[in-house]
């Protein structure tokens, strides 16, 4: 981790954020579909895995990303109410929420990991998000491993629903 | 490689198909160095890029590959699996391999369309690449699943386009629920006395089959209704319809009128909503002569009996016998089961109070072009006289295109048929009146079939065109000619100079939009509108009436604005498409489906609150308690998936080790892995 870090230090010259976008089959995918018909140009820096609805974007998902490499996370569902499978997203933002704050204390900043509702007719919004967090996530510089280590995923994985305290999760220093 | 300590599927063997796409991926992403990064990938057997993949060449060498190399995965890297997923899983199905062992990878929409600096492209693309063939290990053999479909079809509004589709469907043999929010069907165009080109009289056209859907025993037809509530997929939405008290029933009038006569308001008193006020009608009322059902209506809002209790209800007493006047009845809730469903919920017009510089609502000469189409019309409120609210004929006219419409501030589209139906209506007011018409107009849009040749026409009658977009409507006269008039004030675009032309009467050409409540339907079909509101298509040149809702399909101006020979064009391509669905029976699910390892599972019931379609329940009580989902209801969205503790659901193509070895795939450059 530490290596792997550095490595990415010194390249951080001209750095080139990589993203991960979990995006939704009915909102968000189709969103970035339309920019695409609609020749919209922007930051290429998003990779895309469809998946399709927010809410099966596991937590764990999210983690893998940060740890083999990625700078940002950016899941990408329909707006509240609008959402293929009735109410996914709710679930999808219940997690986040906790996510979120795990990820901070995990030494993950704010910024590196997003959930934006963008629906298939936001072609324009889908563009202005990317570049936006793309821009944010460049200022961070690259991500450089979590700071502690979730030792027990699996253990993380038995909390994701319930709503206690992400803090009791296991972290050990590097 | 994977967390879970599954194993690596051994002899996989996949072929990688990199599309040109023409020029659309090629001209940016360099299609060769993708194709040799895959050849260098782990598992893969054979990468090759193609100038069109999709094309039958392209779908043949996947095919005749998977024979000579036992090719048992394949990627294929183009446009958006919304597009081709089927013709490539078809593609694989015909050279022998399960459908489901085919993953596609988006690098024209998302990567050669949005990304112009090639260098980043290509890199994204091979990344992208890299994630699927990583993924594709990860695939299975799936069974498709089959629905059946109900043969019952729903159409929502029952304007031109709804009746054609309902009549279409009916015609074929099928049940159809035909519903309508007004008192009766027509829609727009029961409002026009003449149809442009052909000035065909829009009545002679539209009665006969507004009559023929009152008639037909294979239409149920419910007025003053609307869809409340849908559940349910396709072929098989359970629809819950409120059908709003007419208070006249329908089973047992006949069409007398007598009511209406009898009625204690000896005038007529009150706007009449069909022609927009420019009449009045009693609280009992026909909404136009050919009204389908021939049933008359009480306005609640108006009636003396609901409003004080008061009243001597001589329309009960003038029904007489046949008692079809019911002043106790309530809304009523129907609920039927149907396969598939036709939004035909049309449009509104501009409301030109949003630019006041054109005085409507200011000036009373100052019309709509609806409002027109009501006043030219021979069983309209002046009996197809065009005179003005002061009772004087008019005998200058202005006609200002484009209201609302081509206009940043407002509507950005152009509305397709306000050039066409501005032309109609300087025709008839000129042959009615007269009068001088000059129509203001930006650019001239006559795309249809004797379109151009009807325009040709009103030059050689003697219209005026005058190029230009009109800057305001005033009543102040600069020198006596302007006395009394309206003035427009137009930069005639052609001669270069600021004109200003003194009318009787304006006329706004007043543009299409989306009904203000169509983001409500929206949501209760569960589809999609376009950016400026209107209901959006699956594909605009492939699948126009399809929606990205399955079984659900759109016809009409609802879809954007369009004249009646497209309406009907479309609403007979939407009842083909749900006729297409009916006549299979059934139809293939995504096997997408979620489902449980009995054995890890504890039966938290974790899951069971989750799911939106109550398709898990706990099972094995006296055993070893554990979740089961019923495939038949799982929709596959995989809430339940990512929520379940101990890992022991699954979902069939969205499997974790095929989204974690696709994040791996994307990371690789950058873990060195
Ligand atoms: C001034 C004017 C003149 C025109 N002249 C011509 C012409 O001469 N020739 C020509 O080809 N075209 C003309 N057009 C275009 C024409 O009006 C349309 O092409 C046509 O009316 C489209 O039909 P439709 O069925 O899609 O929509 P509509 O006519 O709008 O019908 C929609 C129906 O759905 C009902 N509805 C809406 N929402 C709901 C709901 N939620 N539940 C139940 N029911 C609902 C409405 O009450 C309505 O009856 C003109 C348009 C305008 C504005
Ligand atoms: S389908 Fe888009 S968030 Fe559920």
């Amino acid at each position: 981790m530490k290596q792997l870090a550095d490595n990415r230090a010194e390249s951080s010259n001209g750095f080139e954020p990589k993203i991960v976008g979990f995006f939704c089959n009915w909102c968000t995918y189709l969103a970035a579909d339309l920019a695409g018909t609609s020749r919209l140009h922007y930051a290429p820096n998003v990779r895309v895995v469809r998946v399709m609805c927010s809410g099966r974007v596991d937590p764990q998902f999210v983690l893998e990303a940060f740890a083999k490499g990625a700078d940002g996370v950016l899941i990408g569902g329909c707006h509240p109410g609008d959402c293929h499978y009735q109410e996914g997203n709710y679930k999808a933002l219940r997690r986040y929420v906790l996510l979120r704050r795990l990820l901070e204390q995990l030494g993950v900043e704010p910024g590196r990991f997003r959930l934006e509702w963008i629906s298939a007719s936001e072609g324009e919004r889908l563009r202005a998000v990317i570049n936006e967090m793309v821009e944010q996530v460049r200022a961070l510089g690259p991500f450089r491993g979590f700071n502690r280590l979730p030792v027990k995923l699996a253990q993380l994985h038995g909390q994701k629903e319930c709503s206690k305290e992400p803090a009791s999760v296991e972290t050990v220093e590097l | 490689m994977s967390e879970r300590g599954q194993k690596l599927p051994s002899d996989v063997r996949v072929g990688v198909y990199v599309c040109h796409c023409g020029v659309n991926i090629a001209a940016v992403v360099d299609v060769r160095q993708v194709a040799q990064l895959a050849r260098g990938l782990p598992g893969v057997v054979v990468a090759r890029d193609y100038n069109y993949m999709c094309s039958d060449p392209g779908q043949e060498l996947i095919r005749q590959d998977i024979r000579d190399y036992a090719l048992n995965r394949i990627v294929v890297a183009s446009c958006s699996p919304h597009l081709h997923e089927e013709t490539f899983r078809h593609a694989a199905a015909a050279g022998g391999l399960n459908p489901y062992l085919v993953h596609m990878v988006n690098i024209r929409e998302h990567v050669s369309w949005v990304h112009p600096d090639r260098e980043r492209a290509t890199e994204k693309a091979c990344e992208l690449v890299r994630a699927a063939v990583r993924r594709v290990v990860w695939h299975e053999p799936l069974e498709q699943a089959r629905v059946s479909i109900h043969p019952d079809v729903l159409v929502v509004g029952g304007g031109i386009a709804g009746i054609h589709a309902a009549l279409t469907l009916a015609n074929a043999g099928k049940r159809v629920y035909l519903v309508e929010r007004q008192p009766s069907i027509g829609g727009h165009m029961a409002m026009f006395d003449k149809t442009f080109p052909t000035l065909d009289c829009a009545a002679c056209i539209l009665t006969p089959k507004m009559s023929a859907v009152q008639a037909h025993p294979n239409i149920t037809l419910w007025t003053l209704a609307e869809v409340t509530r849908v559940e349910g997929y396709v072929g098989n939405y359970e629809v819950e319809i409120t059908r709003w008290p007419r208070y006249v029933r329908e089973d047992l009038c006949s069409g007398c009128l007598k009511c209406i006569e009898a009625c204690v308001y000896k005038d007529a008193r009150f706007p009449d909503e069909f022609n927009l006020g420019l009449s009045k009608r009693k609280p009992i009322y026909l909404p136009f002569p050919q009204a389908v059902p021939q049933v008359p209506v009480i306005d609640p809002a108006t009636c003396i009996q609901f409003k004080s209790g008061k009243c001597k209800k001589t329309c009960v007493e003038a029904c007489g016998e046949r008692g079809a006047i019911d002043l106790q009845a309530v809304p009523k809730v129907e609920r039927v089961r149907v396969g598939s469903v036709i939004l035909a919920t049309g449009f509104q017009t501009f409301d030109p109070r949003r630019m006041p510089e054109y005085g409507y609502g200011i000036y009373p000469n100052v019309y709509t072009s609806l409002e027109v189409e009501r006043l030219v019309n021979a069983s309209g409120p002046t009996g197809g006289e065009i005179v003005l609210r002061d009772g004087r004929r008019p005998q200058s006219v202005g006609i200002i295109h484009c209201v609302g419409s081509r206009d940043r501030r407002h509507n950005p589209w152009c509305s397709r048929v306000c050039c066409m139906y501005s032309l109609k209506l300087a025709h008839l007011i000129r042959e009615r009146t007269g009068a001088e018409v000059f129509n203001f107009y930006i650019d001239m849009r006559t795309p249809g079939k004797g379109f151009e040749e009807f325009y040709q026409r009103l030059l050689e009658e003697g219209v005026h065109f005058i190029r230009g977009r009109v800057a305001g409507v005033s009543d102040w006269a600069l020198d006596p000619s302007e006395e009394g008039k309206l003035v427009l004030r137009v930069e005639d675009t052609l001669l270069g100079i600021v004109r200003r032309i003194p009318v009787d009467m304006v006329v706004l050409a007043v543009g299409l939009e989306p009904r203000s409540d169509a983001e409500e339907l929206r949501r209760l079909f569960r589809v999609s509108c376009s950016a400026e509101g209107f209901f959006l298509e699956r594909h605009p040149k492939l699948a126009p009436v399809s929606t990205f809702a399955e079984g659900v399909f759109v016809a009409g101006c609802c879809q954007g604005p369009k004249d009646i020979p497209d309406t009907v064009a479309q609403a007979g391509a939407a009842a083909a498409e749900a006729l297409a669905l009916i006549d299979r029976g059934s139809i293939e699910q995504e096997p997408n489906t979620a489902y449980v390892l009995a054995d890890h599972c504890s039966a938290c019931r974790t899951c069971v609150s989750l799911c939106p379609y109550s398709a898990i329940s706990i099972v094995g009580g006296d055993g070893r308690p554990h979740a089961e989902i019923n495939p038949a209801l799982c929709k596959g969205c995989g809430t339940c998936v990512a929520a379940c503790p101990s890992g022991s659901i699954r979902q069939h193509l969205f499997e974790d080790e095929q989204i974690v070895a696709e994040i791996e795939g994307i990371l690789a450059g950058v873990a060195g892995g």
